[in-house]
């Protein structure tokens, strides 16, 4: 029961508290660029939930076995950014091959992801907060699912104001970045929930 | 010796990676709650930088054009480690302060946008040099942002009171969103700049980011492009490309079978002869 519970914890800390991109500033690329329509926003979402779950997963598997098993736990930051690599890699692949419709919806996202930073923030985190393999995937969906309700309202707020009339220095990106601003104050208000 | 000072010089004020290439965006909001902390990382992201545009330099010739981007990767990523381990024994302080985000190093899109447009091309000690400046420049622009939300946020500078005691710190500034809000205001700024120049008949010029686009303007001319305006142009090439392919295996396969009938036909034609 404890356990089910730490994990509950980990899953709304992870998603809300501390978003992944308005608290922590992993990702941001992808949530800035491409953020412009609900759709889009929903497509990143869901490949980054994928693509994160994956590959803490793998991650926290290869740290177990291979890294700490030899005492190179020092190289993990090579390791882990190599095995992303080609994980984004294989993944796109298989999907091509094996799902050709989900490919159509998340293949066009795939390799964007491959230099998003949330991924290798997340291995890193489980690392350093000691997580085994089980609590990093949790971690790891929990964090892309706050990255993914965060992109899909700043797109849904971004639709709305389009049209809008906004001081000439300020169109494009400023305003969005207002915007985030303003979520994450927001967002500070998910802290009571711990 | 000119040629280093004015990559120098490149690197510091003329494209300076945060002001005006807009790259590198995720450290420059995470750990510029201080002065202090945006120092530190700059010099952190500098030395790695700085060496790792001079290694892949010397490397360019060897590296294959296919795998040089995970080659670069690699390189930059062994850099990240030696720094990080050097400042786990020597400034555990500054070490725990940044945290995740010293083996974060290895994605910040400076590093590889400075390898892939100017390392990859030049030889190594002007390479070093644009190294140093690019990294002097970001640490510049880091300590720059981290001074200002420490003055708005807690009336100091570098851990130092500054401001009359009758001045109540906005704390919201080195929480969070005042990162979003700091940045706003830069880049609102910047925009000012280019739309001026703009008017004034100078355009703003393309800039080598190793991406064609700032990470600011990714959506409206970056890699973020493609999923708004040609996406559909894309994929309708992708199916031409994939059907061409198909007619080309076509032919192949039709020019094997008549070569094939051909080999038959002479292989009857000298059973002819034999008998």
């Amino acid at each position: 029961m404890d356990n089910v519970k730490e994990l509950l914890v980990i899953l709304i800390s992870s998603s809300l508290v501390s978003n992944v991109v308005l608290s922590q500033f992993l990702g941001l690329c992808p949530f800035l660029g491409v953020s412009r329509k609900i759709k889009t926003a929903a497509g990143m979402g869901t490949a980054v939930i994928f693509v994160i779950t994956l590959a803490s997963a793998v991650a926290g598997v290869i740290y177990k076995y291979v890294l700490q098993a030899f005492g190179i736990e020092y190289l993990q930051t090579i390791v882990f950014i190599l095995v992303i690599a080609a994980l984004v890699q294989f993944v796109e692949m298989f999907l091509r091959k094996a799902m050709p419709s989900l490919y159509e919806a998340l293949g066009v996202y795939l390799p964007l992801i491959t230099t998003n930073c949330a991924v290798l923030g997340v291995a890193i985190s489980n690392v350093q907060k000691e997580y085994d393999i089980l609590t990093g995937v949790v971690n790891g969906f929990a964090t892309s699912a706050g990255f993914t309700i965060s992109i899909v309202i700043l797109a849904g707020l971004r639709e709305k104001m389009e049209y809008n009339d906004v001081p000439e220095s300020f169109k494009g990106m400023p305003t969005v970045l207002l915007t985030a601003g303003l979520m994450a104050i927001a967002f500070c208000g998910f802290s009571g929930l711990l | 010796m000119n040629k280093a000072g004015e990559r120098l010089f490149n690197g510091l004020i003329k494209e300076n990676p945060t002001f005006v290439l807009m790259l590198g965006m995720c450290p420059t909001l995470a750990v510029t709650t201080s002065a202090m902390n945006g120092l530190g990382m700059g010099l952190t992201t500098a030395v790695v930088l700085a060496l790792s545009n001079m290694i892949i330099s010397v490397l360019r010739g060897i590296i294959p054009n296919r795998v040089r981007i995970p080659a670069f990767i690699v390189i930059i990523a062994s850099f990240v480690t030696v720094v990080q381990l050097l400042l786990e024994a020597y400034i555990p302080a500054l070490n725990t302060a940044l945290g995740m985000y010293i083996p974060l190093i290895v994605v910040n899109c400076i590093i590889l946008g400075r390898a892939e447009s100017y390392a990859y091309f030049n030889g190594p000690i002007p390479s070093l040099f644009d190294g140093i400046g690019m990294g002097l420049g970001f640490t510049f622009a880091l300590t720059c942002i981290g001074a200002v939300r420490e003055i708005l946020g807690a009336g100091k500078i570098f851990d130092i009171q500054i401001m009359p005691d009758s001045y109540t710190p906005i704390g919201i500034f080195v929480l969070a969103p005042g990162a979003f809000f700091v940045l706003a205001a830069l880049t609102a700024f910047q925009n000012f700049l280019k739309n001026r120049r703009a008017r004034a008949g100078k355009p703003y010029e393309k800039i080598q980011s190793g991406c064609s686009e700032d990470c600011m303007n990714c959506s409206d001319k970056g890699c973020s492009k493609r999923f708004y305006d040609d996406s559909k142009s894309k994929v309708e090439e992708k199916a031409k490309e994939t059907t061409d392919k198909k007619e080309a295996v076509e032919t192949k396969t039709e020019k094997i079978e008549e070569a094939e009938e051909e080999k038959e036909l002479e292989v009857v034609d000298l059973e002819k002869e034999d008998k």
